[in-house]
């Protein structure tokens, strides 16, 4: 368990943010910024803020008003950086080395060769970074990370440097770290789909301060707390693969709801994460008949928030869990729509990317 | 090459050799630290300091001379207080060293001092994260990563202090085996009708060791580059 308080000011900007990381991937998710890297490089030691307490597990990090601050090299964290910051002179095996020749040797760290393994890097081990590819420079940043023994992981946009295919190489690693290391992570992003996929716990920051902080998908499903606009709304559901069907089609079940999907590479009975893009959703008062659309759920709708613009974001609690729906405000209004009215949310299967899907151990 | 140089030539050559390596390598740990310092440390008097360490490039290199003679001579506040222990500069090859040391600071430290600026601090905060205190920072990522310059720096400084003239002849003087150096040689050389073959003679080695060092540390300079480049 991670405690964070920390104030800081700038010229012009400040942050001011309490927040509790437990186990699992605790993302800090909004706009850059909105003091997410301040946050991170304050646990990290790298800034130093006006007042603060961070405290990792039963270790003092800081503690401004007991004069308590730890250097960075006495905080055991792994930091991956957005640019990797690999060692140019050091070979990939040097560089993964490099923190665990710092740590205590009673430190319970992970062994090089799991690490090696899981991360897919071992024919690269005598290269240089210099002959890395993007990817594969951030995979062994994360490599060299989890070797130092860290209490902590931080990760600043581990991933915002990459195009969208070497995300997808890099996101199930994390997806991994997630659900087999047992130390906290504290992961910044302002990437809805990455949020989406990898948070256990999602403290929502805008301009400085936390909006909203608690379980991903109670987050991610409330209309009132978009850190990166409504345009990125979209709630989050947990399903079980039931079956993979010839026309290319998963179907997945979520309490009791059919889900059709685009076919995905876990076997039935696995865990998937789906997150439904609150513009992907259409809403129906009636059970929509001869209609394309795959995806049904039956739902009432327990908020309607208008933004500032023609659209409005509006909740609904279904079976399979809270989906958002970004529509007009003339299509509420026409649909008459009110808080616990019964609704249907149509949502097309090809409208779900690969990208939107990830692993679950919930 | 003793063959081809005479007792006297060797003797000059041999002697600005041993000056010259001195002279690099007693200053090249004070280089490197003096140019971590103004590169990386904010700390009241910094101009001062880059003031004093360039004052030998500016300065004509006889009056440098004569303030080391008047500082470190036998009677100097400074020499004086080391001839006590034994350690003496004035008219001896260290003196020749120092004085060439001196003059050769500048260079050095300007070398190194670019290198270090062009370390990205970044790094070393990826380092500090990974459990390194600032020596090993300091260690295992600024220095090797700084290797280019720090090469380059002591090359340079070295082949400056093999040409180094007027501050050695001021401090130390002209003694043959104790301070006549290549330079003061020639000088001498030319000095004596008939002279003139010796000092061609060292002419060419003056020419040969310069451009050896130019193109050491050309070679040497890449070979390290495109290591800490991560080819």
């Amino acid at each position: 368990m991670l405690e964070v308080r920390v104030r800081h000011a700038f010229e012009d900007f400040a942050v001011d943010a309490t927040f509790d990381a437990p186990p699992g991937i605790t993302v800090l998710f909004g706009r850059s910024g909105s003091g997410k890297t301040t946050i991170v490089n304050a646990v990290a030691g790298l800034l130093s803020p006006d007042a603060g307490r961070i405290v990792s597990g039963d270790r003092v990090l800081l503690d401004t008003e007991h004069k308590v601050s730890l250097k960075p090299h006495r905080r055991r964290l792994g930091y991956i950086f957005q640019e990797g910051r690999l060692f140019p002179h050091l070979t990939v095996r040097q560089n993964l080395a490099y923190g665990a020749w710092f740590a205590s040797k009673d430190a319970p760290g992970e062994e090089m060769g799991r690490v090696v393994e899981i991360l897919g890097i071992g024919a690269l081990l005598d290269r240089r970074p210099g002959a890395l590819s993007g990817g594969e420079k951030q995979r062994v940043a994360i490599g060299r990370a989890l070797l130092s023994a860290p209490r902590l992981i931080l990760a600043d946009e581990p991933l915002a440097a990459l195009d969208e295919a070497r995300k997808a190489e890099i996101l199930p690693y994390f997806e991994r770290l997630r659900d087999e290391v047992a130390i906290p992570i504290l992961y910044v992003s302002h990437a809805a789909s990455e949020v989406a996929r990898l948070a256990t716990t999602v403290v929502a920051l805008e301009a400085g301060r936390v909006i909203a902080q608690g379980p991903a998908a109670d987050v991610l499903g409330n209309p009132a707390v978009l850190p990166a606009g409504a345009r990125e709304a979209g709630a989050m559901l947990t399903a079980r693969v039931v079956a993979h069907h010839a026309d290319g089609l998963s179907e997945l079940e979520a309490g009791g709801i059919s889900l059709f999907l685009p076919r995905v590479a876990q076997p039935a009975g696995s865990m998937l994460r789906v997150r439904i893009a609150a513009h992907d959703v259409i809403l129906s008062r009636g059970r929509p008949e001869g209609l394309s659309a795959l995806n049904i759920l039956p739902g009432t709708v327990t908020e309607i928030r208008p933004g500032d613009g023609p659209g409005a974001i509006v909740a609904l609690e279904t079976a399979a869990g809270r989906v958002l729906a970004r529509i007009t405000r003339r299509s509420a209004d026409t649909l008459g729509l009110t808080a616990g009215m019964p609704v249907h949310a149509v949502v097309k299967t090809v409208s779900i990317a690969s990208s939107d899907i990830g692993t679950s151990t919930a | 090459m003793g063959g081809w140089l005479g007792p006297d030539e060797w003797q000059a050559v041999a002697l600005s050799l041993q000056v010259s390596l001195w002279a690099t390598v007693v200053s090249l740990p004070l280089s490197i630290f003096v140019a971590y310092a103004l590169a990386r440390w904010s700390f009241p008097g910094k101009q001062v300091l880059n003031g004093l360490v360039h004052l030998p490039l500016i300065l004509p290199p006889v009056v440098t001379g004569y303030l080391l003679l008047l500082v470190m001579g036998t009677r100097g506040p400074v020499g004086g207080v080391l001839a006590e222990f034994g350690i003496v500069f004035a008219f001896r090859w260290t003196g020749a060293a120092l004085a060439a040391g001196i003059m050769a600071f500048p260079l050095m430290v300007r070398a190194i001092r670019l290198s270090i600026e062009a370390v990205d601090p970044k790094l070393e905060q990826a380092s500090a994260t990974l459990g390194a205190s600032p020596a090993w920072v300091f260690l295992t990522v600024t220095l090797p990563m700084a290797l280019p310059g720090i090469i380059a720096g002591s090359i340079l400084a070295f082949a400056k202090a093999m040409g180094e003239f007027g501050a050695t002849i001021t401090f130390v003087s002209n003694i043959p085996g104790q301070t006549r150096t290549i330079p003061s040689a020639i000088y001498a050389f030319l000095q004596v009708p008939g002279g003139e073959g010796s000092a061609m003679k060292l002419v060419i080695v003056s020419v040969v060791v310069a451009m050896s060092a130019l193109l050491l540390s050309e070679v040497i300079g890449r070979r390290v580059a495109d290591r800490v480049g991560g080819k």
